[in-house]
C-alpha cells in the first residue's frame, strides 16, 4: 500500500519537474518575444492608434510632480499619445537604465545628466535629434550655447529644458557677525580670499567654522574646471575636444594653486568639513559656498530661516562659471509613429510656458535665451545672479563624469594628504585626463 | 542489506520472480530503488533551482569576462580573449582595491576572531546577566550598516566628538576618514566591532561543546589557565575556528561593500583609492562605466582568490584533534 502511496507522489513529483522545466523554457521564450513586440504592440493595440511613450528621469520630488502635470497637459494637447513616467533614485539611475537594456525594455525618451550622453551614444543606446523639427541653426540660436555640450558627431543628441549656473552662496549673518557688508559679496580672486580669511574662526588647530567650503567632489570639481581655470585666461579642452590643453597655458596650474590655497595656505577651508559643503553651510559653520541653481529648493525646505544671498562668481581676468543640466533624448529604435510622437513630446517641453513653469517649480533656469533674460527673472533677487551667469557659463564636455570628477579629488587629495607638490599634482592630472580622452578617441 | 531483503520477504505482495526481469519490473519489485528514487528527485528539485539563479550566471560570467561587452549597447558583443584580464592586470586602481581587498580580510577576520574568542571566553565564565550581556554585543550584528556607517563617520569627523576628547588630552586632531594612510583601518575596525557579536555565537556554541571533565583532568594535571585555554580550548575550539574563518573572509569580502560606499569620504573608496575593496570596483566597472566584460573579468579573478583562500584556510587551519 505504501508503495503505491510513494509511486503515486514520485509520479506526480517528476511530472510537476517536467513541467517546471518545459515551462520555464516557453515562459522564457513569450517573454523575449513580448519585449521585442512591446514597443509595437503598443502603437496596434489599445484603440489601433493610441501611442504609449515611456518617459524616465530621475526621482527628485519637485520635478517629478511638475512633470506629472506637464504630461497632462501634453495628454490633453494631443490625443491619442499617453506618455508613462518611471522614476529611479539618482544613485541608481545609471544602474537601472542599464540592466533593463539587455532586457529589451526602456524609455523611448530619457533624461539623462548631460555628462553622461557621450556614454550613452557611444552605446549606440540614443538616436540624434531629428532635424526637422530642431533645426542645428534654430537650436544654436535659441538655447544657451552651452547645450552644445552634447553635441558629437556633428548631431545634437538630447536637448535641455532647464540649465543650472554655480554661484556664490554666502551668509548674510556671518557676514555682518564679521563686520562685513552683506550687500557687497566679493567679486574678484583677491577680495574672496579676503573675505574668506576674514570669515575664518578656528580653535588652536581646529577649524571652527569655514569661511569658504570647500569640496571638490561636490561642486568643487566644477569650480576649478569651468570657474577658476577659464577666469584665470586658460582652458580645459581644445577646440576638438580632443586634446586636454589645460596644462598648456599658466593660467591653468594658477587656477588649480588658487583653488587649493583655501584650505592650505590660507587655512579657510577643510575637506569633510561637517561631512559636506552643504551641511556645512545649512548649518551656518560655513561662511560661503560654491553651489548651484539647485540648491535654492533644498535650502528653503532644509533651512527656512537661513539668511543667505547669491551673487555671481567672483572673476578675475575674465568671468565665468560652471554650468549643468538634465537633458531630453529619444533611445535608439524609437521609430515610425512613435518617433513623431516623441519629437511632438520633446517640442513640447521646449516650449516657453514649460520652461516657465520649470523655474517655478524646480529653480532650474530656462535653456532658451529668450525665456530666460526676461525681467522678472533677471531681477529676481535669488535667480537673478544665476541668470546674470548663464551668458558666460560653461558646460565641460565630458566624457566620464565620475573618472574626471575623481581625477580631481585625487589631484587634490595628493597635495593635501601627501604633501605633492601643487605643480606636480595638476601635471599628473592633466596627463591622466589626456589619457582619458584618448582612450575614448581611440576607438571614434 | 540484510534488513532490506527480510523487509521485501515480509512484503504480503512479493512473490518471487524468475532471473530474467524488465527493468520496469525489477523496479516495481524493489523498494530499496524507489525509495532512492523519491529521495532523489526530492532533492533535484532546489537544485535545479540552485542551477538557475546561481551556476548558470556564474559560468555566463566567465563567458563575459572574454568578451568586450558593453552593458548600454544592444550590438555585438565580440569574443576578445583574455584583454580584459590583461587590462586588469596593467590597472593601477585594481591592483589596489586587490590589496586592500587582503588587508580587509587579514586584519578583519583574524581581529573579529580574536574579539570573538576574548568575548565568547568572558562571557562563558559569568553566571549572571549572562542575556544581557549577549545581546548588548549582538545588537550591532543585526544594526543597519548604513546607519552604522554614518554613525561612525558622524563621530570620527573633524569637528567630531572623537576629536575633541583627543583635543582635550592634549593630542593632536586625527583626520582618520579623511587619510589616506587611516582610513582603511577605521572602516576595518567598525566592520569588526559589528562581526564580534556573530562570531560571539559561534563561539559561544562551540565553548559549551567542550565536556568540563576535560578541564577537570587538565586542573588535577596542574594546568595553568593559559594551558588549559591553549591545550584544551583551542584545539577544540578548532571546527569553529576554521568555519569561522571561512564565513568570517566570505561575508568580509561582501560587507566590504557597504561599509566602503557609506564610510569612505567620496562614497566610492577613496581618499586615494585607500579604501577601495575589489567588490566596489566591480560595481563601479559594471554600473558606472557599464563595462560588463572588464567587470566580470574582475569578478572571476575574485571568485578564484575566494576558492584558493577557501581551500588554503581548509588545509591549514582543519587538524583532527582527539582526547
Amino acid at each position: 500500500m505504501v508503495r503505491k502511496w510513494q509511486l503515486a507522489l514520485l509520479g506526480v513529483l517528476l511530472l510537476v519537474l517536467l513541467a517546471a522545466c518545459s515551462g520555464d523554457e516557453e515562459n522564457a521564450g513569450s517573454e523575449t518575444e513580448g519585449s521585442e513586440e512591446s514597443g509595437d504592440e503598443a502603437v496596434e493595440t489599445e484603440e489601433e492608434n493610441e501611442i504609449t511613450l515611456e518617459y524616465w528621469q530621475y526621482s527628485f520630488d519637485s520635478k517629478v510632480k511638475l512633470m506629472d502635470d506637464l504630461i497632462a497637459e501634453f495628454e490633453e494637447a494631443n490625443p491619442g499619445i499617453k506618455v508613462k513616467q518611471t522614476n529611479f533614485p539618482y544613485d541608481q539611475y545609471n544602474e537601472q537604465v542599464a540592466t533593463q537594456v539587455p532586457a529589451g525594455k526602456g524609455p523611448d525618451v530619457i533624461n539623462l545628466f548631460y555628462g553622461w550622453v557621450p556614454t550613452y551614444v557611444d552605446a549606440g543606446y540614443l538616436q540624434p535629434l531629428p532635424q526637422d523639427a530642431f533645426p542645428h541653426e534654430q537650436i544654436e540660436d535659441e538655447f544657451f550655447p552651452l547645450v552644445e555640450a552634447t553635441k558629437m558627431d556633428g548631431e545634437y543628441w538630447t536637448i535641455p529644458t532647464a540649465v543650472r549656473t554655480l554661484a556664490l552662496f554666502y551668509n548674510k549673518d556671518l557676514f555682518e557677525e564679521a563686520g562685513l557688508d552683506p550687500n557687497s559679496p566679493p567679486e574678484t580672486w583677491e577680495e574672496l580670499e579676503d573675505y574668506a580669511v576674514q570669515l575664518t574662526k578656528t580653535d588652536g588647530d581646529r577649524l571652527e567654522q569655514s569661511g569658504m567650503a570647500w569640496e571638490p567632489a561636490q561642486q568643487g570639481h566644477q569650480w576649478l574646471r569651468d570657474g577658476l581655470t577659464i577666469q584665470a585666461g586658460g582652458q580645459v579642452l581644445g577646440e576638438d575636444r580632443k586634446e586636454v590643453v589645460w596644462g598648456d597655458d599658466p593660467a591653468g596650474l594658477e587656477a588649480f594653486k588658487y583653488w587649493l590655497s583655501f584650505p592650505t595656505d590660507l587655512g579657510t577651508s577643510e575637506q569633510g568639513f561637517f561631512t559636506d559643503d552643504v551641511t556645512a553651510f545649512i548649518t551656518g559653520k560655513a561662511a560661503m559656498n560654491v553651489d548651484g541653481s539647485f540648491r535654492i529648493g533644498s535650502l528653503q525646505s532644509d533651512a527656512p530661516d537661513l539668511n543667505y544671498a547669491v551673487a555671481p562668481l567672483p572673476g578675475k581676468e575674465a568671468k565665468s562659471t560652471n554650468s549643468s543640466f538634465w537633458t531630453n533624448g529619444i533611445t535608439d529604435g524609437v521609430e515610425g509613429e512613435k518617433l513623431e510622437a516623441a519629437t511632438k513630446f520633446l517640442e513640447f517641453l521646449t516650449t516657453k510656458d514649460v520652461m516657465e513653469q520649470w523655474i517655478e517649480a524646480t529653480g532650474e533656469l530656462p535653456a532658451k535665451e529668450e525665456v530666460a533674460m526676461q525681467d522678472k527673472y533677471v531681477d529676481d533677487e535669488i535667480y537673478g545672479p544665476f541668470i546674470e551667469s548663464l551668458p558666460f557659463a560653461n558646460a565641460h564636455f565630458f566624457i566620464d563624469e565620475a573618472k574626471e570628477r575623481e581625477l580631481v579629488v585625487d589631484a587634490a587629495n595628493r597635495v593635501l594628504m601627501e604633501g605633492a607638490e601643487p605643480e606636480d599634482a595638476f601635471n599628473q592630472l592633466v596627463e591622466s585626463t589626456q589619457e582619458l580622452y584618448d582612450e575614448y578617441w581611440s576607438d571614434k | 542489506m540484510e534488513q532490506q531483503n527480510y523487509s521485501l520477504k515480509q512484503d504480503p505482495e512479493y512473490t518471487p520472480r524468475p532471473n530474467k526481469k524488465s527493468i520496469i519490473k525489477k523496479f516495481r519489485g524493489s523498494q530499496k530503488l524507489q525509495k532512492y528514487l523519491f529521495v532523489y528527485s526530492c532533492l533535484l528539485l532546489p537544485i535545479l533551482f540552485y542551477f538557475g539563479i546561481r551556476i548558470i550566471p556564474t559560468l555566463f560570467t566567465f563567458n563575459v569576462g572574454f568578451r568586450d561587452w558593453n552593458l548600454l549597447s544592444t550590438g555585438a558583443q565580440p569574443f576578445v580573449g583574455f584583454e580584459n584580464y590583461l587590462t586588469l592586470f596593467k590597472d593601477e586602481v585594481f591592483i589596489k582595491s586587490l590589496l586592500n581587498t587582503g588587508v580587509y580580510i587579514v586584519l578583519g577576520v583574524v581581529g573579529q576572531l580574536l574579539f570573538g574568542i576574548i568575548v565568547a571566553l568572558l562571557l562563558h565564565k559569568i553566571n549572571r546577566f549572562v542575556g544581557l550581556f549577549r545581546v548588548i554585543y549582538f545588537i550591532p550584528y543585526v544594526t543597519s550598516i548604513v546607519a552604522i556607517s554614518w554613525v561612525f563617520q558622524w563621530i570620527l569627523m573633524g569637528n567630531g566628538i572623537i576629536n575633541d576628547v583627543l583635543v582635550n588630552l592634549g593630542i593632536p586632531p586625527q583626520p582618520f576618514l579623511n587619510s589616506p594612510d587611516q582610513a582603511i583601518y577605521v572602516i576595518i575596525a567598525a566592520m569588526i566591532w559589528q562581526a564580534i557579536g556573530f562570531q560571539m555565537v559561534l563561539f559561544l556554541a562551540g565553548l559549551e561543546n567542550i565536556p568540563d571533565m576535560l578541564y577537570e583532568a587538565s586542573e588535577i594535571d596542574g594546568a595553568t589557565p593559559w594551558q588549559k585555554f591553549w591545550h584544551v580550548t583551542f584545539p577544540l575550539l578548532n571546527p569553529t575556528i576554521v568555519f569561522s574563518a571561512v564565513i568570517g573572509t566570505i561575508t568580509f569580502i561582501q560587507v566590504s561593500f557597504t561599509q566602503v560606499i557609506n564610510m569612505s569620504v567620496d562614497g566610492s573608496g577613496g581618499p586615494l583609492n585607500s579604501t577601495l575593496s575589489v567588490v566596489v570596483y566591480i560595481y563601479q566597472l559594471a554600473f558606472q562605466q557599464f563595462d560588463m566584460g572588464l567587470a566580470s573579468a574582475a569578478t572571476v579573478i575574485l571568485f578564484l582568490f575566494i576558492m584558493a583562500l577557501t581551500i588554503f584556510q581548509m588545509k591549514v587551519l582543519t587538524k583532527k584533534f582527539d582526547y
